[in-house]
């Protein structure tokens, strides 16, 4: 049977990696390449890329970083962040990338994403969605789609979202719980139940990821088809391979 | 002795993975091309025929880029490897695109999976896309250093069921036990994708540059 995937992302600024990463073994640890093949050393079963370079001149670096990285690194890499066009998308996979994701894009034309499925193929088309609850404590459980860093409401309601995306050939859900991110006390595994019980295809969860009972919870309590974390592999606060032994110890089948 | 591995490239997915993969585990002198030319794949050592997309779009490709003499050429002659759609279109037919006529170079069917759920309540989402063991039939020169029930790294919806059963080389289980590798004398062809596969399929990789056939 198929493995729970455990997927390290790292943010990306004009080619290099934020967000101080701390191991020890490491010369650069800016350096996607290096940060790449350490976590495929430990076991990673993917890498997903988040491009956050904001100045128009840098915005050919993830491409290169998606070239130097698929030369080493022989584990599927999916890159998202401005992904607006399906120039975009044939750069990225043209560089070696195998999947993209495609936020903010989606949101403002759902279109593309049916374009872009029916030209590449589902398989490469992952539609990121940025989730915050809005039902106020004793209603019925309602999230809503949220664009720029969660600021932004869209009036779309995240399950529909889904749903209508699935329905447009996307191969996989990356869920963000924008509640969520960046508080390390866990997934919104209700969000991700809801996502994963509405629609046929994979559901990666992300946000809130502080220990690796979050990771198991993920899995157990959403139903999540695959878990992303950032902090607390690039602060070295677990190794990949550390989670999935705790996953596997959890009785969750992962690839080891 | 250096050897020249020709990728053939039909315009069918994303090919600089496989020969950046096949260039890391290939000796320095190798020659690893990436080419549509049936010339240059007639001249080299080692073919590998990978692909991606619909059966039926696969199929068109290959004779727009007037292929099919060539692969069927190599894959009787040489050291040949299918990966992914590269393995399904050596079949006889496929229930994709509502029914398509493959290349018939190996006896049976390509099907799509059942999907549903499997007996421990895990939905079988379609298409089956993750890592998944691959449980090794019998000993091959590909399986060389390569753990029994290794996982490896699938994106397919649809499998090849070859009519006869001495070909299957490698079995998965996903909601049916499929063949996710078949091998006849030069040919071996594979469901999952060795150049995402992390180690098992770099060594896969090897093996296939090494295979004295």
């Amino acid at each position: 049977m198929l493995a729970k995937r455990i997927i390290p992302c790292l943010d990306v600024d004009a080619g290099r990696v934020v967000k101080g990463v701390k191991f020890v073994d490491i010369r650069d640890a800016g350096d996607p390449v290096e940060v790449a093949r350490r976590y495929n050393e430990e076991g990673a079963d993917e890498i997903t890329f988040l491009d956050i370079t904001a100045s128009s001149d840098d915005r050919e670096t993830i491409v290169h970083v998606v070239e130097d990285v698929a030369s080493e690194v022989f584990i599927p890499l999916t890159v998202g962040g401005g992904i607006r066009t399906a120039d975009d998308i044939r750069r990225m996979l043209n560089a070696g990338a195998d999947k993209v994701a495609i936020n903010t894009a989606a949101v403002f034309n759902p279109e593309f994403v049916k374009e872009a499925t029916e030209r590449f193929g589902s398989q490469c088309i992952v539609v990121a969605i940025d989730a915050k609850q809005v039902s106020a404590e004793g209603e019925p459980l309602k999230w809503e789609i949220f664009t720029h860093g969660g600021r932004k409401p869209t009036g779309l309601d995240a399950i529909e979202w889904a749903r209508r995306m699935s329905d447009y050939g996307a191969g996989e859900i990356l869920l963000t719980s924008m509640d969520r991110d960046g508080t390390k006390i866990g997934f919104d595994n209700a969000l991700t139940r809801a996502i994963v019980d509405a629609v046929p295809i994979p559901v990666i969860a992300s946000g809130g990821v502080g220990n690796l009972q979050h990771l198991v919870e993920g899995v157990k309590q959403g139903g999540a088809d695959a878990v992303l974390a950032a902090s607390i592999f690039h602060f070295a606060e677990y190794t990949v391979g550390e989670a999935k032994h705790y996953m596997q110890d959890n009785g969750i089948e992962v690839r080891l | 002795m250096a050897q020249r591995i020709t990728v053939i490239d039909y315009g069918m997915g994303n090919l600089r993975s496989v020969a950046k993969a096949v260039e890391h585990v290939a000796d320095d002198k190798d020659e690893v091309l990436v080419t549509d030319d049936p010339r240059l794949i007639e001249a080299s050592d080692r073919v590998i025929f990978p692909g991606q997309g619909a059966a039926r779009d696969c199929m068109a490709a290959i004779s727009h880029h007037h292929l099919n003499r060539a692969v069927v050429d190599a894959a009787e002659s040489k050291p040949f490897l299918g990966i992914c759609m590269g393995q399904q279109v050596l079949l006889e037919f496929s229930e994709e695109n509502n029914g398509t006529e493959l290349m018939g170079l190996i006896a049976g069917r390509v099907r799509r999976f059942p999907g549903g759920t499997a007996p421990d309540g895990e939905a079988l989402k379609i298409p089956h896309m993750g890592w998944n063991r691959v449980h090794q039939g019998y000993e091959h020169p590909l399986w060389r250093g390569i753990e029994q029930e290794s996982r490896f790294y699938f994106v397919h919806s649809y499998y090849v069921d070859p009519a006869q059963r001495e070909l299957v080389a490698a079995t998965t289980d996903y909601g049916v036990s499929f063949a996710s590798a078949i091998a006849e004398k030069n040919l071996f062809a594979v469901q999952f994708h060795p150049e995402k596969s992390a180690d098992a399929g770099l060594r896969l990789l090897q093996n296939f540059l090494d295979w004295a056939v």
